[in-house]
């Protein structure tokens, strides 16, 4: 086709969201006076101008055919008012502004299969990517371990059982797209990259590789007279950050591609400042399509976290009060030399006091 | 159908449990979809899926694919394994922008879901991590037909690649009392001026940004994104002592005590005699915690504005960085003071364009040159809420310490700071 013949864009960028929101919402836009939680799954908003708004939160497959699409249309037409919001991890909102139609809209969506819940002190969806379903570079599948991982905790995504929300995220490579949680499960290369060096002067711009290296372990080398990179698997992190701009230097590996566990990032400023999250568990199998081992080390915290913590204590503050020692202790899991950090910065995060729980 | 479907027992595995599967999606589409075109190609998908899982391998990699007019937004993908699973060797994803809060209507969505059927998958997703629509799955032409099909309808493409991502913006003033400014208005300001900047990827790297409209931060903006909008207050917050009162009369004084005034991080709470709160305004940091256990009678002030941190960004590549106060405080009220944001925002992109190293974030960036460098970069004023504390190397030189020091006594007199 010529280029004369192609339509050109209309750079509309960002819509309009005011003709999507409900009616109610539209009208009481900054005018709402305080919320309350009728029960789970449920918030109830009250606007200074005496109006309502009840939203059911809902939790879905989040990869949707267009059958579910459909599905969840249909409900928000008969059962609600026409109009859904999406959270951040990809839960559903229908808005509804009859308390009368709360229940009915509720039994709806668990009649089709859905999942009401996730607000408040709840463990709400677990975030996460695309995985092997779509992405070029995963080490597993985050589809896979969410659904797993749901089956699990749905009965904690449905009710206000933990100390104050939890936030859990998947990532299926070291570059964490599923971003800072409570609980994160996140890929963890154990091993250099392999490479294929028949491929790599074809396909890689070579010089951007060796700068995307975080400890500057790759170097240009002559393989088999082919030019080609070379790692130093001394330094070598195995962190992955050549692998997309150079697909030939293989990182994900059948075997030695596990997952780490990672406790404590909190995105809010209630109470303390932002927070990191930190490293608990490693060398966890990479084990579709399940996951089993994985999912009961999350389990195995989240009981910890519910029996110790205060209410109000999101993950990172109750570690905070109790200390890293307890938290190792309480959990039961192993305190290695991988658990202290070196990086920039990092004597930073030893203890240079005698401040000590015993 | 003719062709013969793959067998995925392990996949199969993912069908079983009480959560909705993604799976039984997928082969409903497989099974049910009254277009060959979509059955074959989710089978193909299935059988792909399947392999990884045996495998423990992905089969995708990227190429360049983009519409007409554009350089990203597309996220090209081609199968490693098309010989055996061809009807799916072309498998781009279209990253669309949603609107800040991600509010929809069941008929847009329908409408949007019709086209995708028509020209893709029949697979989506609300939304991807960087806050797109993921229609997941099209060939070439598809990806073209289907941009130009919603695009008519009021859709445009998102970021992908090193250029301005697209945004993302918290539920908001439209139904949050915590809610400090306008998030729809702040976003919409800042990515409609960076329209080509999103569409053509000629930047460092990305460019995120994020509004949260109080310190909840719900968006994640501090942890996520090059620029964070965080709505705050600066005056008092508003208390209703009767409905103090009340929660008192709930939940007890001990309870009060120690989740409300107990968990206060500066300690500017107090539960009087007459279980009224006192509260040491000028202590508050806005943290949110009090406001959030007894949201009827705590509520923030009526003096509102953004406090505005940049450069945080997720691990690569020299580990995570939260984004830092640049602006502690900026009232949004008029339309000058949103050109005001935009410009800063043009500012700032620009400064991280001439300086900033190939996939370098821009708080790397400032992790490099210093926060000093960057301030005087941008043309930003130092400010003591910029940092936690102050300087504690000595090795550094200071020539020009009295005229600093009768600058800052002059910004004071002015009202500056």
């Amino acid at each position: 086709m010529a280029m004369s013949d192609m339509r050109p864009p209309i750079e509309s960028g960002c819509p309009d969201g005011f003709q999507y929101m409900h009616p109610v919402m539209r009208k009481n836009f900054g005018q709402w006076k305080y919320h309350d939680d009728p029960r789970p799954g449920v918030l109830r908003h009250v606007a200074h101008s005496g109006d309502i708004v009840w939203t059911v939160k809902v939790g879905t497959q989040r990869i949707l055919d267009i059958f579910t699409l459909r599905t969840l249309c249909d409900i928000g037409d008969k059962y609600a008012d026409g109009y859904i919001r999406f959270t951040l991890r990809s839960n559903l909102e229908y808005t509804v502004a009859d308390e009368a139609k709360v229940e009915p809209l509720i039994k709806a969506v668990e009649d089709a299969g859905f999942v009401v819940g996730g607000t408040k002190n709840s463990v709400t969806s677990l975030s996460h990517t695309q995985g092997w379903l779509h992405c070029d570079i995963p080490g597993t599948d985050a589809s896979g371990v969410v659904k797993s991982m749901m089956d699990e905790l749905i009965d904690d995504f449905k009710s206000w059982n933990m100390p104050n929300r939890v936030h859990i995220t998947t990532s299926c490579c070291q570059i964490n797209c599923g971003g800072q949680g409570d609980i994160a499960i996140n890929v963890q290369h154990t091993k250099p990259p392999k490479i294929n060096h028949d491929l790599v002067s074809n396909v890689c711009e070579r010089p951007s590789v060796v700068a995307r290296c975080p400890v500057a372990a790759i170097r240009p080398a002559l393989v088999d007279g082919k030019p080609s990179l070379e790692v130093d698997e001394k330094k070598c992190i195995c962190c992955g950050a050549c692998f997309p701009p150079c697909p030939p230097m293989q990182i994900n590996d059948a075997e030695h591609t596990k997952l780490a566990i990672w406790v404590g990032g909190n995105h809010s400023n209630a109470r303390g400042k932002p927070t990191f999250q930190k490293l608990v568990a490693s060398g966890i199998p990479n084990n579709p399509p399940r996951w089993p081992e994985a999912t009961a080390i999350v389990k195995r915290i989240l009981k910890v976290y519910k029996e110790d913590a205060k209410d109000w204590e999101r993950i990172n503050d109750w570690v905070e009060r109790i200390g890293w020692p307890r938290f190792f202790e309480k959990t039961g899991l192993p305190f290695t030399k991988y658990h202290v950090d070196n990086w920039v910065g990092a004597r930073a995060n030893l203890n240079a006091s005698t401040h000590i729980r015993f | 159908m003719a062709k013969k479907i793959h067998e995925t027992p392990m996949l199969d595995e993912l069908e079983n449990g009480p959560w909705p599967s993604f799976i039984t999606g997928i082969k409903r589409l497989r099974d049910e979809h009254p277009e060959e075109r979509i059955r074959e190609v989710t089978n193909s998908l299935l059988g792909q899926l399947e392999h990884s899982y045996e495998t423990r391998k992905g089969y995708w990699k990227g190429g360049t694919v983009s519409v007409f007019g554009y350089g990203g937004g597309i996220i090209p993908r081609f199968s490693e394994v098309a010989k055996a699973f061809p009807e799916s060797k072309e498998f781009h994803t279209l990253r669309v922008q949603p609107p800040p809060g991600n509010y929809y209507t069941t008929d847009m969505l329908r409408k949007l879901g019709d086209s995708w059927e028509k020209h893709g998958s029949g697979l989506q997703t609300f939304h991807g991590q960087t806050g797109n629509i993921m229609f997941i799955g099209t060939d070439t032409p598809g990806t073209q037909h289907f941009f130009d099909e919603i695009n008519e309808y009021g859709w445009d493409l998102g970021g992908a690649g090193p250029c301005v991502r697209t945004g993302m913006s918290c539920v908001g003033a439209a139904r949050c009392e915590q809610s400090c400014c306008n998030e729809h208005a702040i976003h919409r300001h800042l990515l409609t001026n960076f329209t080509d900047d999103v569409h053509r990827p000629a930047l460092p790297y990305k460019f995120k940004f994020k509004v949260s409209g109080c310190p909840n931060d719900c968006q994640n903006a501090i942890e996520r994104s090059d620029f964070a909008v965080i709505g705050t207050w600066r005056d008092d917050m508003k208390v209703d002592q009767e409905e103090v009162k009340a929660y008192v009369a709930k939940k007890g004084r001990q309870y009060i005590i120690d989740y409300v005034v107990g968990m206060c991080p500066t300690k500017a709470l107090s539960l009087a005699d007459d279980d009224t709160l006192v509260v040491d305004n000028s202590n508050c940091v806005r943290c949110m915690h009090c406001l959030n256990v007894m949201p009827k009678a705590l509520s923030p002030g009526d003096d509102r504005g953004v406090s505005i941190l940049i450069g945080g960004k997720r691990t690569l590549k020299i580990g995570d960085l939260m984004g830092t106060v640049v602006v502690p405080f900026k009232k949004l009220e008029t339309e000058e003071d949103y050109e005001s944001l935009v410009e800063m925002a043009e500012e700032i992109i620009d400064f991280w364009a001439e300086n900033g190293l190939e996939h370098e974030r821009c708080g790397e960036m400032i992790e490099r040159i210093g926060l000093m460098n960057f301030l005087e970069g941008i043309g930003i004023e130092v400010d003591p809420n910029m940092i936690s504390n102050p300087r504690r190397i000595s090795y550094i030189r200071m020539d020009g310490w009295d005229e600093e020091a009768e600058k800052w006594f002059a910004r004071k007199a002015e009202g500056q700071v």
